[in-house]
């Protein structure tokens, strides 16, 4: 076995307690965390899924000719900002209106609703400032009536994404912060229980580097383990709200992946910042 | 080996611990440094394993300047020097050849040459039998005498042993003693800082004597008022 690997079993095996202890404190922070990054990505989900019905509707005036029509759709599709462009005929309309609302159950006639273009935008193109832009441009078509995409809800809704998205960064890089805190402080009390190994291992002639390997293995090792039990406490939660309150989307594996992963880093960094300030002392 | 010139070492919150110390210790040279607690007996043991390094004056142990020695040559100094303390500072939870072996596996040796220098060195300091014994199984002197092979792991040309008798009984003292012996009278340079008159009266090396942080008398020199007349008790 490797000496670095024997070094972090010896240390293990010294005060199993300690590590125990260091792991399940570095699988709580992350936990912490990950369900905070869970809450984050529900939000996220849910916001897109709202912004996915932000459509333009491009009322025409009567009598416009169908080639005329295909030639706009034709025209709009080709757009940037265009993901999809649907005629709605005056049945289709009202085909809808009676399925969505109970007062138009008893109207048969189609001819008092005009015919109309939706227009729907792809992702990223759904701000009130492109979503203006598109109408101007769709306005200009002399057969067009009215344009509608409701200025003020799109401005709403481009605002709590807005505003979702600067807390989660300003929330997650707190609790990333207390995280890396916590497992360093977890950490430095491996390192301080093994002074005594550190100052002989320097007298007998140890490098920096030598010294530090273990920590750093130790810390990284720890820092997985954490990880993987934060990530199983993350889904256990998920699992649990899905199943009493609502539908919980979890991480996709390439995410779970990296905050293990990101467990790991923490715990090295931890490390190597809690042996580097210990080995400058002595 | 050892060469002080003029060495001053304060420290921020004790004060002044050395005032202008000057000595050196040759290469195979024996000498006692002796002087009542507080003396500044252990600042120029730290000095000489680098430890420290001195507030003015210079330090250079095997040649090499100790004052902005970058941190990365400190180890291979310190490989360089073998070191003993009263309170023999071994790892608990090794067994005795472990704690040898330690020493050299830090210095990344190659490991079937450890298994091999380990136990010839147990042999010389007299534990051939006890390689498997953990520290707390082990009586006083047996664990000054695994923590001397483990400062004799790498060959040192210097050993520096600080009370490394100061635990011992008598009997023990005396073994240990011998082992030290031993070592010099094999080529390596030992400084041993001790309490110890008896010990020092009854052998003729050499005796250099702090007190208050100054240097008081150093037998090569002849100078000053003498170990006998400052006893100390251990």
């Amino acid at each position: 076995m490797p000496l670095t690997l024997r070094e972090v079993m010896l240390g293990v095996r010294r005060s199993p307690l300690l590590s125990a202890l260091s792991v399940v404190t570095i699988a709580f922070s992350l936990f912490a965390f990950g369900l905070f990054g869970l809450l984050v990505l529900n939000v996220d989900r849910a916001l897109r899924g709202v912004e996915e019905h932000v459509e333009i509707v491009a009322f025409l005036a009567d009598g416009t000719l169908p080639e005329a029509v295909s030639t706009a759709m034709a025209d709009i599709s080709s757009f940037p900002e265009v993901a999809q462009v649907q005629e709605v005929s005056p049945e289709q309309a009202l085909a809808r209106a009676r399925a969505e609302l109970p007062e138009f159950q008893d109207v048969f006639d189609a001819s008092f609703l005009p015919p109309s273009i939706e227009v729907r935008l792809k992702e990223g193109h759904r701000d009130p400032r492109t979503v203006k832009e598109v109408t101007q441009r769709i306005q200009t078509y002399p057969f067009v009536d009215d344009v509608r995409y409701g200025e003020d809800w799109v401005k709403k809704l481009y605002d709590i994404r807005n505003i979702a998205g600067a807390a989660g960064i300003a929330l997650g890089s707190l609790f990333a912060a207390v995280a890396v805190i916590i497992i360093g402080t977890t950490i430095r009390m491996t390192v301080l229980a093994r002074e005594r190994e550190i100052s002989i291992m320097r007298l007998v002639g140890a490098t920096d580097a030598f010294v530090r390997r273990p920590f750093l293995l130790d810390g990284f090792l720890k820092g997985i383990i954490g990880g993987l039990l934060a990530l199983l406490l993350t889904w256990g939660a998920s699992s649990v709200i899905s199943h009493s309150l609502i539908q919980t989307t979890f991480f996709d594996p390439g995410v779970a992946a990296l905050g293990v992963i990101g467990g790991g880093i923490i715990g090295l960094l931890g490390s190597a910042l809690s042996v580097g300030r210990h080995l400058r002392r002595v | 080996m050892i060469r002080f010139s003029h060495v001053v070492k304060e420290y921020p919150r004790t004060g002044l611990a050395l005032q202008d110390v000057t000595f050196r210790v040759n290469k195979g040279e024996f000498a006692f440094l002796t002087g009542p607690s507080g003396a500044g007996k252990s600042t120029i043991l730290r000095l000489v394993i680098v430890e420290e390094t001195p507030t003015a004056g210079e330090v250079r142990v095997g040649g090499s300047l100790t004052s902005g020695l970058p941190r990365a040559e400190i180890p291979r100094l310190r490989r360089k020097i073998g070191v003993v303390f009263q309170d023999f500072r071994l790892l608990e939870d090794r067994t005795a050849e472990q704690n040898v072996a330690f020493a050299l596996e830090v210095t990344g040796a190659p490991r079937d040459a450890i298994s091999a220098r380990v136990s010839r060195l147990l042999t010389q300091v007299g534990l051939a039998s006890k390689g498997t014994s953990y520290p707390k199984e082990l009586s006083g002197g047996e664990q000054q005498r695994v923590a001397i092979a483990r400062a004799l792991v790498n060959d040192p040309v210097l050993l520096v042993a600080d009370e490394p008798t100061g635990n011992l009984d008598d009997r023990a003292t005396r073994g240990v003693f011998q082992l030290l012996r031993d070592i010099n009278a094999a080529g390596t340079a030992v400084l041993m800082a001790t309490h110890n008159l008896e010990l020092v009266k009854r052998n003729e090396y050499r005796v250099i004597e702090v007190n208050r942080g100054q240097l008081v008398f150093d037998s090569a020199e002849g100078n000053g008022a003498g170990v006998v007349t400052t006893p100390s008790p251990a």
